[in-house]
């Protein structure tokens, strides 16, 4: 065990014209936890996402990767890189099977190579056989194996965030950023989801940062919570620190946290 | 296994459509007027195909294809009427430089999406045209003496390597990578896709058979001319990869087939030609919106018969 983060975001902010959408963000994860993004809508939680998948660009502040810096990296070489995600507006593959859209993400640990798959060499079969394990792999952990073959746009759509979440896995990341994996979900899928999300972290020894809107949940499944507001972080700490927080009280979950209780 | 039975299907069907043709050709019942047709049906083809792939595919509207037509015609005329070398090494060097042509333009144009690039490759397009027009070496708008040396096997051999190699690419990890960047780009690029890579290879491979076609063209004329790869040659090659529908392979090829036909025996009618061309595209765009086949390709067709429940694959 070391003691260096795996993740650390050192004052990382980005403005669009002249709107901050995130400023002075100070995230920090060590490998293995569960931690919470939250914050009310347009706090800028999706923001922080893209900015640290590279699909923005930080106009200040630092992004360290296993100690490495990946601000600036474009959003595929961040995901080579082991950090993998799923969107908030879920972007499936719509017309590739299930199968593909994760045998997609698993594209880039496989080796063989373009002339060989034209040729029909050896290696392309061999390589396109382990992709296709590999995939059936996933598919089974998430339990959509019998849709394999079914376009990813006819899926329904708890299934759908599902299929997200497997192909996220395909790409074999350290790190796993989950956008609202719940949205839209019925109390049961998201009892499920959450289980599944314990369960791969465990099996793929994965750190998760969860954004999620259902405070419940957020609560219950994470060990750290940040708390983000108009694009700054308002607090940070365990669930019980964040429910009592004063800040966090009056910006956002007040009457959620009543609700609880209740 | 099933995959390499449909391959040799393939293989079968494909000898015995070239026998055919070749043994008419040979004892003489086919004329040459018919034997032409033959050969600019596989010109097309090979046109229609490798524009599917950048199209269809991985889903970049370039609407230039033209341009590399041009470059593979007026490169492989040079290798054999100004440098004297085989036909066979012609195909091969016009494919190439129009492949390198490819690069060139689509490096910096493939970063631009949906109508932009629509724009940019249809003005490098005629960028190419222009420079041919300018360059005395090659005839300028006079135009350029080629030999006939275009034969229905090379023509054949030619279309056969070309869907080969692209539906080897498209059921490939490499395909479905340029499918999903088609499919949705952020998403692609998210799972570690180099989408750039795969938009600039697409269009690579696409600009080098739309080369090999250039050859085969300008050596089935007795003279090229500039005027001959202009923006309405791009549309048509367009207009068979919409007509068959976008993503689906076998229906490039039926429209390439079906459209080369019709324009061929309306030929000395230059007005009717124009109104039934159009009229047909207007009966397929009212009764078939999503083109000819869809994105189904003839071989969903062959499982849905087998058992009905294929269909569900692709949805309705
Ligand atoms: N590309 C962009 N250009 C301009 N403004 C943007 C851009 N992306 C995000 N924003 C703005 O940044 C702010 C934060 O948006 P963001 O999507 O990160 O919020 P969020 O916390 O994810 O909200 P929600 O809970 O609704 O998903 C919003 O005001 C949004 O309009
Ligand atoms: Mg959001």
């Amino acid at each position: 065990m070391e003691n260096k983060p795996l993740l650390e975001v050192k004052n990382a902010g980005i403005q669009f014209g002249g709107l901050k959408a995130v400023q002075n963000l100070n995230i920090k994860l060590n490998q293995g936890e569960l931690v919470g993004l939250i914050g009310p809508n347009g706090a800028g939680k999706t923001t922080s996402f893209n900015l640290l998948t590279g699909v923005y660009v930080p106009t200040e502040g630092d992004i360290l990767f296993n100690g490495e810096r990946i601000n600036g990296l474009q959003p595929f070489k961040v995901t080579r890189k082991g950090i993998s995600r799923t969107f908030q507006n879920i972007r499936l593959f719509n017309e590739l099977t299930v199968l593909d859209n994760v045998k997609v993400a698993y594209h880039s640990l496989a080796t063989h190579t373009m002339l060989s798959s034209i040729l029909r060499l050896p290696s392309h079969f061999k390589g396109e056989r382990e992709m296709e394990e590999k995939a059936l792999e996933f598919l089974r952990i998430f339990k959509l194996e019998k849709y394999k073959d079914e376009l990813a746009k006819n899926l329904p759509y708890g299934q759908q965030r599902r299929l997200e979440i497997a192909r996220a896995l395909a790409a074999g990341p350290q790190l796993l950023l989950l956008d609202e994996p719940a949205a839209g979900m019925n109390p049961q899928e998201t009892h499920d989801l959450m289980n599944l999300i314990g369960f791969v972290r465990e099996k793929f020894d994965l750190t998760i940062l969860l954004i999620e809107h259902d405070m419940n949940l957020v609560m219950g499944v994470c060990e750290r919570i940040y708390v983000l507001d108009h694009g700054q972080l308002l607090a940070e700490g365990s669930p019980e620190e964040i429910r009592n927080h004063p800040k966090v009280i009056e910006a956002y979950l007040g009457e959620e946290v009543h609700d609880d209780n209740a | 296994m099933k995959k390499s039975k449909q391959f040799w299907l393939f293989i079968i069907a494909a000898v015995l459509v070239y026998a055919v043709v070749q043994f008419f050709i040979a004892n003489g019942t086919m004329n040459q007027f018919y034997s032409n047709t033959f050969i600019f049906i596989a010109i097309n083809i090979i046109l229609a195909v490798s524009l599917h792939l950048v199209i269809g595919i991985t889903g970049q509207f370039s609407i230039g294809h033209a341009g590399f037509l041009a470059v593979g015609a007026y490169i492989s005329a040079i290798v054999t009427m100004k440098l004297d070398l085989p036909f066979i090494v012609a195909i091969i060097v016009g494919g190439m430089v129009a492949a390198l042509a490819g690069l060139i333009v689509g490096i910096p144009s493939l970063r631009l999406k949906g109508d932009y690039l629509a724009i940019a490759t249809l003005g490098f397009a005629e960028i190419i045209r222009i420079v041919f027009l300018n360059i005395d070496y090659v005839g300028g708008a006079a135009g350029m003496q080629v030999s006939h040396l275009t034969t229905w096997t090379y023509a054949f051999v030619c279309l056969v390597i070309t869907i080969i190699v692209i539906v080897n690419f498209t059921n490939s990890r490499h395909g479905i990578a340029a499918i999903s960047v088609r499919e949705n780009e952020i998403a692609s690029d998210a799972m570690g896709i180099n989408t750039t890579y795969y938009k600039v290879a697409a269009f690579a491979i696409g600009s080098f058979f739309a080369g090999v076609a250039g050859a085969l063209y300008s050596h089935n004329f007795y003279i090229i001319q500039p005027s001959q790869f202009g923006f309405l040659k791009s549309f048509d090659i367009l207009i068979f990869v919409v007509l068959g529908g976008l993503g689906s392979l076998s229906g490039a090829v039926l429209s390439a087939i079906l459209l080369t036909v019709v324009s061929t025996y309306l030929q000395g009618y230059p007005e009717t030609r124009m109104i039934i061309y159009s009229l047909v595209l207007i009966l397929v765009m009212l009764y078939r919106p999503k083109g000819l086949m869809g994105t189904m390709e003839i071989t969903d067709y062959f499982k849905l018969w087998r058992t009905p429940k294929g269909g569900d694959q692709h949805g309705k």
